[in-house]
This record gives structure tokens, sequence and C-alpha cells, in this order.
């Protein structure tokens, strides 16, 4: 009853999903970088505090991420066709993805930026340093471990929400455990489908952890 | 005379949601180039508030700061990020940065200042083989003692070529035989390279070990300052007396309970031995002169401005007028004389 068909769809399967994931996790850096970057910086123990900027983004964030998934993915329909072109299918479901995992993304960077020792700060201002050097060369290097295993933690919740994107006929194996597990009750392909989400999220979950430890200066 | 820093009627008042606290109240100090300026007080002082309006990490509320005559509040954002280069900074909890390793952790004030990495490199190994851990170079801050560390950061410090180090607590975090070498060190660089040096601490000892001059900080007001030996010999303010009779940190010998009961009604005198009264038997001879025993209660030797000075507690007889005799008596034969019996309770 497995098909070599079977076979190809869970490869295109996999093939989808890693690419809206990751996809999705580097545009949502692309955007959550910065606003996580502003968050830490315009705080009241910021390096530049700003209550106002602080405010307008820590609202804009607490909304999007109060907001479910799901019923995000269907308002943003507009956005997704003026952008794609379509609303179905693993391209067009990075946007919604994006959206969704760049406040996530921003109050992660947010609190690994926050982690950075105060005095290490305090001495790199004594140097001369400006503001946009100790963003770079002191806050974004000295969390990297932290930053690191913020990524790993947005790979797997995005691969999640990937997956959820197939009940909108998002693509990927979601959408396969959806169309053929669910609706047409083919109970092997579902588990199969999640079987190799479980897989994916170790994978990058171990692949990501071991990589912040080797790059942690701080040991040894 | 205008010094390398002068500090003019320094306040500086945080302003939180439930009060207002006044950290400096009316702070001058003046300075010179190539002095090495103890800035001591018990914790709480504001000695760290202080030091940080030297280098403008903290805005003074009212007040000016000048480093070489450039009033530091009149300068723009990027004019005091220049200057702070001249004022190099160490801390008490090292500061490095834990994801460089040493060479890069010295090099890191050279590259913000725009220094091509190769220079910056070579001065990097110059400057570690000054503190002494040219072995260290690939290591990483976590793998250092703390002693190291603080070599590190001194090393970090020097290596855009300051005017002025200011240091924070900078042996507080280190054990006594480790707290010497960094101040043997910091000793050198102020002889060998002319930096002018100020050094925040509570510790008494690393007062006397090598600063010229002192000031002293209690809650928020400057209380005494001038020359280490002066306030040494004759402290006075009640805050000066209790840092010099307390000691403080490596060398602490605070009175002993059956010392205070002995010392209890008793007339007591502390004296300080110059470099020309240790030829004469002085103690000796008084005894001999007035006929009457002396307790001696205390005596120690301690290291003030790199030269050694006696110390001692005495006991006085209770006879009022042969105690006035007896003072007058060491003073002739240039002794620092003062009683302490304030501290005896």
């Amino acid at each position: 009853m497995w098909t070599s068909d079977l076979t190809m769809m869970m490869l295109e399967g996999i093939r989808d999903t890693l690419l809206m994931t990751l996809m999705s996790t580097l545009f949502g850096y692309l955007f959550g970088l910065p606003m996580g970057i502003a968050l830490a910086v315009t705080d009241k123990t910021g390096i530049r505090p700003n209550a106002v900027v602080y405010k307008v983004l820590d609202v804009i964030v607490n909304i999007v991420r109060s907001v479910p998934f799901l019923i995000l993915l269907i308002l943003v329909m507009p956005l997704t066709r003026a952008i794609v072109g379509k609303t179905t299918g693993s391209v067009a479901t990075i946007v919604p993805l994006t959206l969704a995992a760049a406040p996530f993304i921003g109050r992660m960077i947010e609190s690994s930026l926050k982690e950075v020792d105060h005095g290490v700060i305090e001495a790199a201002q004594s140097m001369g340093a400006s503001n946009l050097t100790i963003i770079w060369k002191v806050l974004l290097v000295e969390a990297r471990t932290s930053i690191l295993v913020g990524v790993t933690i947005a790979i797997g919740t995005i691969l999640g929400y990937s997956a959820m994107a197939g009940v909108v006929g998002g693509g990927g194996l979601g959408d396969i455990a959806m169309r053929y597990g669910y609706y047409r009750y083919e109970t092997l392909i579902m588990i199969v489908s999640v079987v190799l989400l479980v897989l994916l999220v170790q994978v990058f979950q171990t692949l990501g952890m071991r990589l912040s430890v080797k790059v942690d200066r701080r040991k040894r | 005379m205008t010094g390398m820093i002068e500090v003019r009627n320094l306040c500086k008042t945080f302003v939180t949601s439930e009060a207002n606290v006044e950290a400096l109240h009316d702070i001058s100090l003046s300075i010179q180039a190539g002095d090495i300026y103890g800035i001591i007080g018990m914790s709480g002082a504001g000695k760290s508030t202080l030091v940080r309006c030297l280098n403008f990490l903290e805005r003074p509320t009212s007040g000016t700061v000048e480093i070489e005559g450039s009033d530091l509040g009149m300068l723009s954002e990027a004019q005091l990020r220049e200057k702070r280069r001249e004022i190099a900074m160490i801390f008490q909890h090292f500061n490095l940065l834990m994801q460089k390793n040493v060479i890069d952790n010295i090099c890191f004030p050279l590259v913000i200042g725009g220094m091509k990495k190769r220079d910056a490199r070579n001065r990097a190994e110059e400057l570690l083989e000054i503190v002494g851990l040219t072995e260290k170079a690939k290591a990483y801050p976590a793998q250092l003692s703390g002693g190291q560390k603080q070599r590190v950061a001194i090393a970090r410090a020097l290596a855009a070529n300051p005017k002025i180090l200011l240091c924070d607590e900078a042996t507080s975090a280190l054990d006594p035989r480790t707290t010497q070498s960094i101040l043997q060190l910091l000793k050198e660089i102020n002889r060998e390279y002319g930096i002018t040096i100020v050094i925040i601490t509570h510790e008494m000892s690393v007062v006397r070990e090598i600063c010229s001059h002192v000031a002293i900080i209690g809650e928020g007001h400057l209380v005494e300052q001038g020359r280490v030996f002066d306030i040494f010999s004759h402290p006075k303010t009640a805050e000066a007396k209790e840092l010099i009779l307390k000691g403080g940190g490596t060398e602490r010998r605070t009175l002993e309970g059956h010392q205070k009961e002995l010392m209890k009604g008793k007339c007591c005198i502390r004296i300080v031995f110059s470099v020309n009264s240790s030829f004469e038997p002085v103690i000796a001879n008084m005894v001999l002169k007035f006929g009457q025993p002396i307790n001696i209660l205390k005596a120690d030797t301690k290291n003030v401005e790199g030269i050694a000075r006696g110390e001692m507690i005495l006991s006085l007889p209770d006879d009022r007028d042969m105690q006035e005799d007896m003072k007058t008596y060491l003073t002739e034969r240039g002794l620092a004389v003062e009683e302490v019996n304030g501290y005896v309770d």
C-alpha cells in the first residue's frame, strides 16, 4: 500500500516544510533582529532609553503575538496575495509565517541582549565606543550563545506553525497530514508526516544547541 | 596651578519614583598630572558615582569636571567619546568581553578607535608584555584567574595611550597577594608612563600603599583631602580617624575585646613616627624621664606613600598633668600625637 509516489510526496513535503521554515526564519530575523535591538536599546535600562519608541514597539509586538497563528494566517491573506500572487502553497505561507515569527524573534533578541553584563557595556562606553559600536561589537557578540539558542527555538516554533498552515492549504508535511490523514482517514500517512515533523524538530534542536555551545567561550 | 582633573562644586542627584537621592554634594577636587590620587570612603559613600562623573559615564546634576582644561559638560557626544579615549577605566569585576580572547580584548579600544587590525595586534602584544601575560594571548577570560583578568583589563585600558587611568575598586575582588601585585603594576605604570591614576577604594591599605594624595568621601560629602602622609598622621575628621584606625583591607587589625577593656577610662594616644624620629628611643626615654610605666596597646609599621611609618597606640598614666607633659614631650620630638579615646567604646 506504500507506493513510490507516496515516498516522493513525503520527500516533497519535507522539502516544502524546510523551505517554509528556513525562509520564514530568515525573513523573521530580518525584521525581528532590528526590532529586538531597538527594544533592548530603548528600554529604560538600555544604552539609549526612549520610552515612546519602546512602548510603541512593545505594543505592536504584544498585539501580533496575541493573535492566534491560524487567525493571523487568514487575516493577512490580502497581503499574502499582494506579495506572492496567491494564498495557498508553501511560498505563500512564508508571508504569514514571517509576520508571526518577527515579533516573537524580536522578544527573544531583546531578552538575549539584556543578559549582557552591564559592566561590559560600561567598559566599552568608557573607551569611547559609540552606541552603534556597542550594539555590533559588544551586545551581539557577547549575547551570541543566547541568540543562537533563540534561533533554535525560533526554528522549532516556526516549523510547528508551518504545519498548522496545512489547514488552509499551506503546503509541506502539515498539509499532507491534513489532506491525507485528516480528511481521507489515511492514518499511516498522518503518522509518517508527524514522525517526520518530530524528526525535523529534533535535528534542528540538536544542531542548534551544539552550535551554541561550540561558539561559547565562557567555559573550558 | 590647574590640575589634570578639576572638579568644581559637583553635585549628583538620582531621581527615582520614591525619592530624590543626593549621591554627591558640592565636591571640589584638583588632581595634578602624574599623581596617584585615592578616593576613599565606606560603601555607599558615593565614590563610585564620583569616579563615573570624571569621564561622564554619569552626568553631574550640577558643577563642572574639567580634564586638561576642557569642560566635559560643554563637549558634544562625539567630542566626549573622543575625550574618553584619554581617560581609561578599570573595574572591580574586570568587565572583559567574555566571548573574545585576551589579545582581542586588548585590541578592542584600538579597533573602535579606527586602528588597523595588524597595528592593533602589535600594540596589544607590547601591552601583554608590560602586564606579564604574553603566554595567555589566546586564552579566554573564563580561563584566567582574577589577578590575570585585571592585568588584561589594565593592558586594555593602556592600549589607547590614555593620560588618566580611573580604577573603580580595582583590587576589591582580589586576594591580598594579588592586590599587592596589581598595586605594584599600577605604580610602575604611573612611574614609567606618567599616567595620572585615580583610585577608588574602601581600603585604607590601598591608599597608604600607593597614593600620594587622598580625598575622603562620606555620605556624598568631601570630608577631608590632602597628602596621604598628612592625613595618616593628623586625621582631622571623624571619618578619617575611623578609616585610619580601622585600617581596613589586607592589614585589618582592630582592637580586640580585651584591649578595649584595658583602655576603658584610660587616656590613650596614637603616635606616628616619621623618618627622623626613629633614631632616638623616644618611648624608653620618656619612661625614664617621667618615671612612669607606659602601656603599649598596639604597635605597627605601615607602608605610607611607599615609606614605612611606625604607628603606636599608648595608654598613659591617669595623672592629667603628666598626660599633658608626655604629649608635649612626644610632640617636641617630632611625633604626630593624637588622642583616640573616642574609638574605644
